[in-house]
């Protein structure tokens, strides 16, 4: 990475600037309705976490430089100037304060998207040498080792071997040709390998020809999430190099909503074309099997259990139906958070936050949310489909003493499969 | 008396002029400021069409999603009121339909005119109540600055001025007749330079939300 400066800050700001983005500070009248929507208020009751409050350094350079206006108020010395001092004050706001979950974007009655800003804005702070230690870690790891954990392929590969002597089927590694490539996150490889235990089973009784790619198996990209393009883009193209090198039609986006996020809607942006494959996210495609009849389960689970919509899948990614047609296979007793689906309250832990040490006294705060939405519920499981809202909610969990298991809705399915018969 | 007439006279002619030229010169150019910047084209794969969804959203928007209803009732409601009250004592006024007419060639039916007189008196009140409450409530209090205020003032006095006019509150006339001109000259001269441009604006606004969430499949 280039010296961060606060002109490089600036030049990403102006590269950032479009009619919508124009559109929605024009839009603006400082109603405050955001922060009811956003558990960083709601939690804390500070409202500083209003989330376009935490848009003033993009909105300055907006009116600053964007409008005829505030060119003039500018030449007149009547406008307060983006500084260093002004990002530094920002930047907890913008990373510790803000999981990109999108939620008031859904709220304000002007319509302005807010989350997409903050997004947007988060790449002139790291530009600018303001970003989280944790995430700029994540994202050199990322970069260097190919993992934001530091996990390599020898890690993947001793897992596959566990899985493949515990379950007795093949995990195919470089198959050229397959219809599917998967991807994993690295807390799926390390933390959860059932994951990768349920796609060998799920994929084995539904015939889909797979393979993981031993050149891009990771699916995380912490480019998305600390603001950098430039990061983002190169995870991405991994990915695409990988895909393409193994003619495959799909890529399989895993249970992590931001890996989501950076492959199915942000990644052809990334390299400036559409891509050679299509990707969809695991439910997508257990929906899919499901409907085609080739996803055969059996038993029932029958406690009280409810979903976590994983924000970047569902209210921004846009995979409402799926986890729910999945459930109603296998759960007798499910039941819906009061605010669900597009709506839902985030895990606390997304857009970065969670590889952000300092951010953690915060996070717990935040997590009161999903804690009041539970309490309403008096669940005995939560199913999620997002290893990092997974790992958030258990810790959370832990520090509210709830006892309650969480479970990765993937895993839950394949526990479920009709046992072949041969 | 002849120099209320004067002033009179004044805002109702080179006054007026000289603010709906600032009103839609400064309109024009606000709003060719934010379109001219455009956006780069989306090469993901789309889930929905974005028109339609861009469209609905411009409807939908319009009433609050639940949960926030609950949370922000007062700013809910008395937003609706007053926005509502502003719009009627506005367009369905019969003496300003007639002024309409007489600049653009354009008619409607209005309303009874003491019908609009109660109408603009809840505004003036729901008005206030909302500036209180700009003043009380946390996060409100916490987001103002001047032009946020200077914004309510604006909006505020077409509808007192106007108000007393009716009522004839002021003398002489002509007087009380020519600050109400005014202060909507006043609003129309620093529309375009605050945020007072969402009454255009948030049908871009809307329209950008609904269309890129709708792309992705979610209705927002």
């Amino acid at each position: 990475m280039s010296e961060a400066t606060l002109e490089r800050g600036m030049n990403a700001f102006r590269e950032q600037m479009n009619a919508p983005v124009a559109s929605f500070f024009s839009s603006c009248v400082n109603c405050g309705m955001c922060a009811e929507a956003c558990l960083f208020y709601t939690e804390t009751g500070d409202p500083k976490y209003t989330p376009i409050h935490k848009l003033e350094p993009l909105r300055r350079v907006w009116e600053q430089e964007y409008t005829l206006w505030g060119r003039l108020k500018s030449m007149l010395g009547l406008s307060e100037p983006v500084t260093n001092e002004l990002l530094e004050e920002w930047e907890t706001l913008i990373y510790d304060g803000c999981t990109l979950c999108g939620r008031c974007s859904m709220v304000c009655p002007v319509g302005n998207d807010i989350s997409y800003m903050i997004r947007r804005a988060r790449e002139g702070f790291v530009a600018a040498g303001y970003a989280p230690e944790g995430i700029k870690g994540a994202s050199r790891r990322a970069v260097t080792i190919g993992s934001p954990m530091g996990v390599k392929f020898p890690a993947l590969a001793a897992q596959i071997k566990h899985v493949e002597a515990d379950t007795g089927l093949t995990i195919p590694v470089d198959v050229e040709g397959a219809d599917y490539m998967a991807l994993l996150s690295s807390m799926e490889i390390m933390n959860f390998p059932e994951y990768l235990e349920a796609l060998a089973k799920i994929f084995k009784q539904a015939g889909v020809t797979w393979t993981i790619s031993s050149e891009a198996f990771e699916a995380t990209n912490s480019g998305i999430q600390i603001g950098s393009s430039d990061i983002a883009r190169e995870l991405v193209n991994r990915v695409v190099v990988a895909a393409e090198k193994l003619k495959v039609k799909y890529v399989i986006s895993p249970e992590c909503g931001h890996a989501y996020t950076a492959i199915r809607w942000e990644g052809p942006n990334l390299i400036g074309r559409p891509y050679e494959f299509k990707v969809v996210h695991i439910l997508e495609l257990l929906d899919e099997l499901r409907s085609a009849g080739r996803l055969k389960t059996e038993g029932t689970e029958d406690d009280r259990l409810t979903f976590h919509d994983p924000c970047q899948i569902v209210r921004k990614g846009g995979v409402l139906e799926p986890p729910r047609n999945l459930l109603k296979m296998i759960a007798t007793n499910f039941v819906d958070m009061n605010d669900s689906r597009e709506m839902n309250w985030c895990c606390g832990g997304g857009g970065g936050v969670s590889a952000n040490e300092r951010a953690e006294e915060l996070r717990l705060k935040t997590f009161k949310r999903k804690k009041t939405q539970l309490d309403e519920l008096n669940v005995d499981t939560l199913v999620t489909a997002c290893a990092n809202c997974r790992l958030i909610i258990e810790e959370g969990l832990e520090e509210y003493r709830m006892e309650m298991p969480v479970v990765g809705l993937t895993e839950m399915i394949a526990e479920h499969l009709v046992e072949d018969e041969k | 008396m002849s120099t209320s007439i004067d002033f009179l006279l004044w805002v109702r002619g080179p006054g007026f002029d000289i603010a709906l030229f600032i009103f839609v010169v400064g309109v024009l150019i606000r709003l060719l400021e934010v379109l001219i910047l455009g956006r780069k084209p989306d090469y993901s794969e789309p889930r929905g069409a974005e028109l339609g969804a861009g469209l609905l959203t411009l409807v939908t928007r319009t009433a609050p999603e639940g949960g926030s209803f609950k949370r922000s009732p007062f700013t809910v409601v008395g937003g609706y009121i007053w926005h509502i009250g502003f719009l009627v004592s506005l367009f369905l006024f019969v003496p300003h339909i007639e002024l309409i007419d007489s600049v653009l060639g354009i008619r409607w039916p209005g309303i009874a005119s003491n019908l609009v007189d109660a109408i603009s008196a809840v505004t003036i009140v729901t008005l206030v109540a909302m500036l209180f409450s700009r003043l009380s409530h946390p996060v409100k209090r916490f987001l103002s600055g001047p032009e946020d205020y200077l914004t309510w003032l604006v909006t505020f006095l077409p509808m007192l001025t106007g108000y007393l006019a009716y009522h004839r509150m002021i003398d002489p006339y002509p007087l009380v007749l020519g600050l109400h001109i005014l202060s909507v000259e006043l609003l129309m001269v620093l529309f375009p330079f605050t945020k007072l441009m969402h009454a255009f604006t948030f049908i871009i606004a809307r329209w950008y939300n609904g269309a890129m969430a709708g792309r992705r499949g979610v209705q927002s």
